[in-house]
């Protein structure tokens, strides 16, 4: 994976001083809360309900064993013990005092590791496929491409004060694990027909309260014209996006209200201008970043073979590894959804263990996942069943990836300033109910995703079942959403009709899910079997 | 009109600037002013006679004027470069990398803060081509 030269750490290290004189000057008084805000949010940095939340940036999604310890440990020092990992690949701590986030900005640099752009109006950090690097379907491995995108998106002078904040996302397989047309601009690694490697660009995606799927700008364009479109892209933004109202302020409005072909046209002739500018790193940077992520050493000529003798270890087998690019080798996602748990929590303690476990058993390296996950890429499946037995013992070891009960949530009204209703308690429901009834692993791939108000931060929009919290006059209400999806085929989940409470809504999606059950054809998931019957038998069983 | 409290050039222009919509009409205006909702590129046809355009910035939450300066400095333009309004020390060393190479905030700054803030990066990361700073990509390969 990457690591910084003296240039990147000399960067991270000013940033760190930077944040730390804001720090000084705001606790001094001598700078406002109006202005050390972005300052502030630009660091990571959140006013929540009871404390300063601050997000720390995962680049793409990886991470080093030393990284993760890091991790727990600040989880320990500067927090109550706990980790919060994000639909961005990213960890947040809840409980963080203004004081010491200078200091626990300096223990990030030390491990190369920062919250640098993690919030506010300017360039987000760049997400990735979680099975970058290790998975059989894709082209190639798409985070130097991220990588080369995060250092030009790093302390851009013009793109500082956007409209609104900025999500690109860069991946290089059909198989999109990253809700790619969910971003600003996605991006897919593709080949043309000369067998050149280069980007798909989609521009204007995204969820909040007007979602809308990223349509293709532009279906090539060459690996040394990359930052330059990309530049392009944003420069329009920059200038044309609006500014009068924030909740119409994503780029996703632009291009709506523009039409994509005036977009496009804007951001072609931008880019003609900017070819000219001579703003793109040569090829050769492409390359040097490229050899950091070349692929450890794996053994060559190992068995596939795997003894599922032990029915617990066949089952986490089958829910939570997938195939990997070298036989014998596997592909192992952690799952931070235990049965009633919080969605993405991870104790100071389990951090630590995961990051032993990687060094133990996967060269050294772990992802985040959208989906609030921990992936072990590289693990010998000769070590699988190891590892299977640390993590029970951990409470690390639940079998039920895009399973009804691997639940997205935001942290909801629990933490967010933000939001109208509970998103966790709804969470411990519903995977209680549907661990107890047992209809979890019949269901098989149901991705339920939980959001505590319309910013959707927890992805309603995108889940097979969503769920909307609303404030209605008072009292938390819920609304369900069904058929959306955030994979190749995605699509946006469409209301079933009035919300219920929070018991109420756990009804509706066993009744729901009964009703799947009952119906689906071979093979079908419950997706499938919404997308082949439409909403109406849907709404009939919750409402009829 | 302000004069700049910071200055990266001999000295500051003295004519009184006009607003753009003015500009058009008066031919003998050699100083204009734009505001973040205008396009900087309404000046290429007049970058020869212009020896000030001062680029505003009523909030400093709004980015506009980054922009601005940048495609001024990318096309050619000489003269000074002055932003004007709700400028922070923080916005200091991005304000240097677009182009401008005058700076009048509304509050004045505190000038030691200001020097440090100047200073802010070791390197940059991008080529912005306007303020003659090397990328880090630059340096790493010996561009």
């Amino acid at each position: 994976m990457y690591s910084y030269d003296h240039y990147d750490q000399a960067m991270v290290d000013a940033r760190v001083a930077e944040f730390r004189d804001q720090t000084r000057r705001r606790i001094e008084g001598t700078l406002s809360e109006e202005k050390f805000r972005p300052l502030r949010l630009q660091n990571g940095l959140y006013l929540q309900l009871h404390a300063y939340m601050l997000r720390v940036a995962v680049p793409y999604g990886t991470l080093s064993s030393a990284q993760m310890k890091v991790l727990g440990d600040i989880a320990d020092k500067y927090d109550r013990g706990y980790g919060h990992f994000t639909t961005r690949q990213n960890i947040q701590y809840n409980w963080i005092k203004l004081e010491d986030t200078p200091d626990i900005l300096a223990d990030l640099a030390k491990v190369e590791m920062h919250a640098i752009q993690t919030s506010g109006n300017c360039i987000r950090n760049i997400s990735s496929d979680q099975y970058a690097g290790a998975t059989p379907d894709e082209i190639i491995d798409p985070r130097p491409y991220a990588e080369l995108l995060r250092q030009w998106s790093s302390f851009h002078p013009e793109f500082l004060a956007l409209p609104r904040k900025f999500k690109i996302c860069v991946i290089a397989s059909d198989t999109d694990r990253a809700a790619m047309k969910l971003h600003d601009i996605g991006i897919q690694m593709v080949k043309n027909d000369a067998g050149e490697v280069g980007c798909a660009f989609y521009v204007g995606g995204g969820m909040g309260r007007t979602p809308f799927i990223a349509p293709q700008i532009k279906a090539f364009v060459p690996l040394d014209q990359l930052i330059t479109y990309a530049e392009a892209c944003l420069r329009v933004y920059n200038r044309y996006g609006r500014r009068d109202n924030k909740y119409k302020a994503r780029i996703k409005i632009l291009v709506h209200e523009l039409g994509l072909d005036e977009y496009s046209r804007q951001v072609e002739e931008e880019f003609a201008h900017l070819l000219n500018q001579d703003i793109e790193p040569p090829l050769a940077e492409l390359e040097r970043i490229k050899a950091h992520f070349a692929d450890p050493a794996f053994e060559q000529g190992l068995s596939d073979d795997l003894d599922l003798s032990n029915p617990k270890f066949a089952r986490w087998v089958k829910a939570n590894t997938a195939p990997h690019k070298v036989p014998g080798y596997t592909i192992a996602t952690i799952s931070l959804k235990p049965v009633g748990g919080i969605p993405g929590d991870a104790s100071a303690d389990q951090i630590r263990l995961m990051a032993d476990l990687a060094k133990d058993y996967s060269f050294d390296e772990l992802r985040v996942t959208h989906a609030q996950n921990i992936v072990l890429p590289h693990v010998k499946k000769a070590d699988l069943f190891v590892l299977w037995e640390k993590l029970v013992a951990a409470d690390l070891a639940t079998a039920n990836l895009n399973a009804i009960t691997d639940i997205i949530a935001c942290p909801g009204l629990d933490y967010c300033s933000l939001a109208n209703a509970r998103s966790i308690p709804v969470a411990q429901k519903i995977s209680q109910r549907f661990t107890d009834n047992g209809k979890e692993e019949t269901l098989g791939e149901l991705k339920l995703k939980i959001s505590g108000c319309i910013n959707a931060c927890g992805h309603h929009h995108a889940g097979h079942i969503g769920i909307l919290g609303v404030d209605r006059k008072g009292t938390e209400n819920y609304q369900l959403l069904l058929g959306g999806s955030e994979g190749a085929d995605t699509s946006l989940g469409q209301i079933t009709g009035p919300g219920f409470n929070e018991d109420g809504i756990v009804d509706a999606i066993d009744k729901v899910t009964d009703f799947y059950l009952a119906e689906r054809q071979e093979g079908e998931r419950f997706l499938d079997t919404y997308r082949r019957l439409g909403m109406a038998p849907f709404k009939e069983v919750i409402y009829g | 009109m302000a004069d700049p409290q910071f200055l990266f050039r001999d000295e500051a222009a003295s004519a009184p600037a006009v607003a753009l919509s003015a500009f058009g009409e008066d031919t003998n205006a050699t100083a204009v002013r734009i505001e973040p909702g205008e396009d900087a590129r309404a000046l290429l046809p007049h970058l020869d006679r212009l020896s000030l355009v001062e680029v505003t910035f009523p909030a400093f939450t709004d980015g506009r004027g980054f922009s601005s300066a940048r495609i001024l400095r990318e096309a050619g333009y000489t003269g000074e470069l002055r932003a004007t309004g709700d400028i922070g020390v923080d916005m200091l060393s991005h304000l240097r990398r677009v182009g401008f190479d005058a700076i009048a905030p509304a509050t004045p700054l505190d000038p030691a803060e200001a020097e440090t803030a100047f200073n802010t990066w070791p390197e940059v990361y991008q080529a912005t081509v306007v303020d003659g700073r090397k990328p880090i990509w630059a340096l790493r390969h010996g561009l």
